[in-house]
């Protein structure tokens, strides 16, 4: 018999893409720790930490606000049919199309001093361009649950409401946390609207770049890698909660 | 207790034309029909999930077609059970009763009884993932009758269950209706649980509700040649039966093995033997009747026969047809064997 190699090649391909995503968080690491001395510096650093509290605060903060909105939200966009959904449909997934700057523009244009250098600002800022995740995921979590349970739960005499917070939510909760995952990352990931935004309260997403500006590649490393560390242990451990959660 | 007057609904393909029907407290009334006939849209009509484009559903005299599910007080069991995965079978049954704000104890006693009845006591603390189907039917009974319904709307309850879990559920629901007493509205497509469960019929063909009558009545005289055609013709008997008799329409049947009570048996028209005298064997019910109709279906002859009070229908070749000169009015010898004979 022959073999087929056609799995093997697509996996020589595909590792490409592995490598190229793996070798800079490596290097970067790599390089950072044969330079100890202005990491312990940077990490004592006021400026770096306060940006460092920011950008979590910030980020979490965006995380609730969408999920208080974005979650009825998605549960309407799969329950119920009305003129012009596939309008609001498509509004829910254009700020992942319009490029960051652009949507720094159009939110000072729009909102001006309300948000202009300001927490306010920071958050609107990442909600603009992150809500989207959880949306889309509350959305598919609530497609998944079987509408017959929730007739059923009605016939047996729960309210609307109450079939949802009893019936529909918990089944969907895995989705909806894994969005909110999403949202969460999508949200301290953000820099162009920040930057447009609010320059201060300073991020350190804004930060790298302003010591990048400043004093160069040396100085901004330390800050990176924080930064880089600190996200993905972050986003792999709530991955790795909500993967549990699911399987539960 | 419930009438359904003059339903009309166009839902996703299915069409209700004009449903009207009501059913007594205390009545296992069985909707029959065909896949896609539109039978699972009218349960869904009167327990208020579907809104109908026209008509009205009274509750014991209340019009409650405009009430939601939740305020009309009706169990509905789905094709698929719909038991809430994420509960185990313990706060699946309780759903409803903690609705209802009853105390804990309370809730306990009764999840326990109906658990009992119904022979689930000890699946209370899996989740509904690991239930078998006839289990799982079980439990999706148990959590509808729990909240003591004035009615139980079933969709296909037996639909997907294999054949074995199927009869003995089938038994098994006629004695959960004697200890529970409750009424209920039953889907179906199986002749078999109409006529083992239904006090009363309502054939369904194409949304519409072509004849509702009780179960001997429905199958002996239907309605048109459709309704006919969708039965299958067979011969269904109703009578009190003691020991191995079967007292039905005048005449004493002998039945394939003891039974006692208003039963209900099936003979298929292909089993019943003509002849034009008496053969007088011992293994066979035999008795004179007289010829109704004929009807010709190509090279079978389906003979309409009145025996005493009963209608009975035969099949027989055209051949043993012109054998036998059987003329309308003339009366013949109809016989059966004790064998053929199908008890529900």
């Amino acid at each position: 018999m022959r073999r087929d190699y056609t799995l093997y090649l697509f996996a020589a391909l595909g590792s490409f893409l592995i490598v190229y995503i793996a070798l800079p968080l490596a290097v970067i690491f790599l390089k950072q720790a044969s330079d100890w001395e202005m990491l312990v510096k940077t990490l004592q650093d006021p400026a770096v930490l306060d940006a460092v509290k920011n950008s979590l605060l910030t980020a979490t903060a965006t995380t609730f606000i969408a999920l208080l909105f974005g979650v009825p939200l998605g549960y309407v966009l799969a329950r119920m049919d009305f003129p012009g959904k596939s309008v609001v449909q498509a509004l829910v997934d254009v700020p992942i199309v319009i490029p960051h700057s652009v949507v720094g523009i159009m939110l000072l244009v729009t909102f001006s001093k309300a948000i202009l250098d300001s927490y306010t600002g920071i958050i609107a800022a990442m909600l603009f361009v992150s809500a989207s995740f959880t949306i889309n995921a509350a959305r598919d979590g609530f497609l998944a649950v079987d509408e017959g349970l929730e007739h059923v739960a009605r016939t047996l005499g729960a309210s609307r409401f109450r079939v949802f917070l009893s019936v529909s939510l918990p089944m969907a909760l895995p989705s909806v946390a894994s969005g909110s995952v999403m949202t969460w990352a999508r949200a301290i990931s953000e820099v162009g609207a920040i930057l447009i935004i609010a320059y201060y309260p300073k991020t350190a997403q804004v930060l790298v770049l302003e010591y990048f500006n400043s004093y160069g590649l040396r100085a901004a490393r330390p800050i990176a890698v924080i930064l880089v560390a600190m996200s993905l242990t972050i986003f792999v451990l709530l991955r790795w909660l909500v993967r549990r959660g699911g399987n539960a | 207790m419930l009438e359904v007057i003059s339903i009309s609904r166009d839902y996703g393909g299915f069409h209700l034309r004009d449903v009207t029907f009501g059913v007594e407290k205390g009545e296992h009334f069985v909707i029959l029909g065909p896949s896609g006939a539109g039978k699972t849209v009218l349960l869904e009509v009167i327990a208020g999930i579907v809104e109908p484009d026209s008509g009205r559903v009274y509750l014991n005299g209340r019009d409650v077609t405009d009430l939601p599910p939740e305020r009309r007080g009706l169990a509905y069991i789905p094709q698929n059970y719909a038991l809430f995965p994420h509960m185990s079978v313990y706060d699946n049954i309780a759903f409803g009763l903690r609705l209802r704000k009853l105390p804990k104890t309370e809730i306990k006693r009764k999840v326990r009884e109906v658990a009992g009845v119904l022979g689930i006591a000890h699946l209370l603390n899996r989740k509904p993932k690991t239930l078998s189907g006839g289990e799982a039917q079980r439990v999706a009974i148990a959590r509808a009758l729990v909240i003591e319904p004035p009615l139980i709307l079933m969709d296909e309850p037996f639909a997907n269950l294999d054949v074995q879990t199927r009869s003995k559920l089938l038994t098994e629901m006629k004695r959960w209706r004697r200890e529970l007493g409750f009424t209920a509205i039953h889907v179906t497509h199986s002749f078999e649980e109409a006529v083992s469960l239904g006090d009363r019929v309502g054939v369904m063909l194409k949304g519409r509700l072509v004849q509702v009558g009780s179960v001997g009545e429905v199958f002996s005289r239907p309605a048109n040649e459709e309704v006919a055609r969708f039965l299958g013709f067979e011969n269904i008997i109703e009578g009190i039966a003691e020991g191995r008799k079967l007292r039905a329409g005048g005449l004493e049947i002998e039945l394939p093995l003891e039974v006692s009570g208003r039963v209900r048996v099936g003979i298929r028209p292909e089993d019943m033997i003509l002849s034009a005298g008496p053969i007088g064997s011992s293994a066979r019910n035999e008795f004179r009747a007289i010829v109704d109709s004929i009807e010709e279906l190509g090279p079978l002859v389906r003979v309409h026969l009145l025996v005493g009070r009963l209608i009975l229908r035969a099949f027989i070749t055209r051949s043993s047809l012109l054998e036998l000169g059987i003329k309308p009015g003339e009366s013949v010898y109809v016989g059966f064997k004790a064998s053929a004979i199908h008890i529900f």
